[in-house]
């Protein structure tokens, strides 16, 4: 499973990083609203950060922003000052159980290759909280109904998914063109512009059914406070159950 | 590597986690830099009571420097009162500084917290658990606790 997610989930982040951030700078809504109303002075991790988008949203808060891919993380660590990284696992954090005051966890536990690392990831999550009622986390999951969406998936698709990703060409290797007008990818956009020389990185993602995200966080040890859906994505606001 | 970060890190391995030498990690072969970054004392005010002070002692000491042995005080505050005490003073505090009200004495905790809590950068240089000797490395400011397969 290890060996799976590090095929098709690290290595290709790794690969793809910088045209992945150059595709991701808005931070969705309800992230940016459960940030901005935490109170001055709390602490959090953002488990799988990425480029460290939502690291600058609240400058009130101080997040500890961690990644398995170092690449992105040494993006993050660039665009966030008064803020700080790791390069670290999901489920080998680096942090004291019961410190922190929040956590986010954006579009990350769906790389995960079994239920039961998906359960074991957000249990890892909640075991950096502080009690319920003093610690609260995030998370947000790829879902599988977005019939709406230009990938069509629906109730009855296939849950787990290889998803490709195709390099725009100024961010191939080896090298890229200094001063390329060429746009990069859209905020939308889970894949770069197509083009026939271009080669796809194919990324493991399980599809969350409605629903599925709250089973995990209950076998995971966690209370669901509220839980919806947005854009494509399903997402719960979760403190531990005891 | 904020010297704030490291009072939140403790080692990776999971069977360290209930042993008390797991945190804080071990500074070894530091180097440091100073960073400028904006000043905000409504963030630090309110992180103070959030420190394990102790910790941050001996990981200040173990990069060379000297912090008080017990705790600072300050008074918590409020992004209200803030905006009420910046109003009656007519500052608008587009620094982010917290206005009127912040003695001599605090402002210059608040200053001294700034400076090590937040503009100390690690550079380089390595963590090191005391429950399991696993040494982390540190490197272009960026800490990296990925464990070898069979440490997971």
């Amino acid at each position: 499973m290890a060996a799976y997610e590090d095929q098709h989930v690290h290595q290709v982040y790794d690969k793809i990083a910088e045209h992945f951030s150059a595709t991701r700078y808005k931070p969705w809504p309800i992230v940016h609203e459960f940030l901005t109303t935490l109170p001055p002075g709390s602490v959090g991790v953002d488990v799988g950060c990425g480029n460290g988008k939502y690291l600058n949203v609240n400058p009130n808060v101080f997040i500890v922003g961690s990644d398995r891919c170092e690449n992105l993380v040494k993006i993050a660590k660039d665009q966030a000052p008064t803020q700080d990284v790791a390069t670290a696992d999901i489920l080998s954090q680096p942090h004291r159980p019961s410190s922190f005051d929040f956590a986010l966890s954006i579009a990350v536990i769906h790389h995960l290759s079994s239920p039961e690392r998906r359960v074991e990831a957000i249990a890892s999550i909640l075991e950096l909280l502080k009690p319920a009622g003093e610690g609260r986390a995030l998370l947000y999951v790829w879902a599988l109904e977005q019939k709406n969406s230009r990938r069509g998936w629906d109730e009855n698709s296939e849950q787990d998914v290889l998803v490709p990703w195709v390099l725009t060409k100024q961010f191939k290797e080896p090298a890229k063109k200094a001063g390329s007008s060429e746009p990069p990818g859209t905020v939308e956009s889970e894949e770069g512009a197509d083009s026939e020389e271009s080669k796809p990185f194919l990324r493991y993602y399980h599809l969350y059914k409605k629903g599925e995200l709250e089973e995990n966080v209950e076998s995971a040890g966690g209370k669901v406070l509220k839980s919806g859906y947005e854009k494509d994505n399903w997402w719960a606001i979760v403190e531990r159950a005891s | 590597m904020k010297l704030l970060t490291a009072n939140f890190l403790s080692c990776a391995v999971k069977a360290c986690k209930s042993s008390p030498l797991s945190f804080p990690l071990h500074f070894r072969e530091a180097e440091l830099a100073s960073k400028s970054v904006p000043y905000n004392p409504l963030l630090l005010s309110n992180l103070l009571p959030r420190l394990d002070w102790q910790a941050l002692v001996t990981s200040s000491k173990e990069l060379g420097f000297t912090l008080p042995d017990a705790k600072p005080e300050l008074p918590l505050r409020s992004t209200t009162t803030t905006t009420t005490t910046a109003n009656d003073d007519g500052d608008m505090n587009m620094d982010g500084g917290i206005g009127g009200g912040v003695s001599d004495e605090e402002e210059k905790t608040l200053r001294m917290l700034h400076k090590v809590l937040m503009e100390t950068e690690v550079v380089e240089g390595k963590m090191v658990c005391g429950s399991c000797g696993f040494e982390y490395g540190i490197h272009q400011t960026v800490g990296n606790f990925l464990l070898p397969s069979h440490l997971v």
